[in-house]
């Protein structure tokens, strides 16, 4: 038995920085975690909106090695995704480019690190580098990518402020 | 720099965060907004600056004071992009929550396999 922490979803970035991160815990060892971000059958049970199939055309996880999925609507529509892995991939640190077919050219380069909270639990940190501020909003505004916030906590502020009142 | 970091570029700052909530009660002059900080009333203008080029505010004359309205559009917009970003990771990663539990119950041992056991 486990007892289920929900851990709010973190996202950092800053105004005008072509960078987004994010980290979020997971109840679950660290192996098990990579194996759900490694393994295309596993990937494929979570990663696509729930409303969507979504189908690995290819898989090839390591250094250099291209991957390729696709997310099908209901009327069979095609959103398609491919880039490239870099360097050794392990749970320490997985990197990749990461393309939306949709926007060619606009291309991200995605870093991924799990770290062992110790008792079962693990974080997963992200961090995504965009070739300008426009392509990282445009990328969260697709609804299909890691695109990313700025300013959580400006917003999380103000918010409050004005509940102040 | 887009309109998104305009506003966030804006709200960055607590005197900023500040006046927008006073304003959010009704319109006031650079006279009014200065007064309960330890500003001067030129210090507090260049806050409004700021606010009114991210679209936050708008400014109107009243005889010879300029009134500081909210507009709360770009909020909006703002909080709807974060709203966005947000859903579409939370959905993700709860999807990624069922899977865990899932391969936890039916392999108790799943966690040992080794990291670069990858099809």
């Amino acid at each position: 038995m486990t007892t289920r922490t929900v851990a709010p979803l973190k996202v950092i970035a800053e105004p005008g920085m072509p960078f987004v991160g994010s980290e979020r815990t997971f109840d679950a060892p660290r192996d098990l975690v990579f194996r759900c971000w490694s393994e295309p059958d596993l990937l494929r049970q979570w990663l696509g909106p729930k409303r969507l199939t979504m189908r690995i055309d290819e898989w090839n996880f390591r250094d250099g090695g291209r991957y390729r999925y696709v997310h099908v609507d209901d009327d069979g529509t095609e959103y398609g995704f491919h880039g490239v892995f870099h360097g050794e991939q392990s749970a320490d640190r997985m990197t990749q480019t990461f393309e939306f077919e949709g926007a060619p050219g606009h291309v991200s380069l995605d870093r991924l690190e799990l770290v062992d909270l110790g008792g079962g639990r693990t974080l997963v940190r992200t961090h995504s580098v965009y070739q300008s501020v426009e392509a990282r909003d445009a990328m969260v505004d697709s609804g299909m990518a890691d695109g990313m916030e700025q300013g959580y906590q400006q917003l999380d502020a103000l918010l409050a402020d004005l509940g102040k009142r | 720099m887009n309109q998104l970091d305009g506003v966030f570029g804006a709200l960055a700052d607590p005197t900023r965060r500040a006046i927008l909530a006073r304003l959010s009660s009704g319109d006031l002059t650079v006279g009014e907004l200065a007064a309960p900080f330890s500003m001067s009333q030129p210090a507090v203008s260049r806050h409004l600056k700021v606010l009114e080029s991210a679209g936050l505010i708008s400014r109107s004359r009243r005889a010879t004071a300029r009134l500081s309205h909210i507009e709360p559009e770009p909020l909006k917009e703002a909080s709807d992009w974060l709203a966005r970003y947000r859903r579409l990771w939370e959905g993700r990663y709860e999807q990624l929550d069922e899977l865990l539990e899932t391969l936890k119950a039916s392999a108790p041992d799943g966690a040992a396999r080794s990291e670069g056991d990858v099809p």
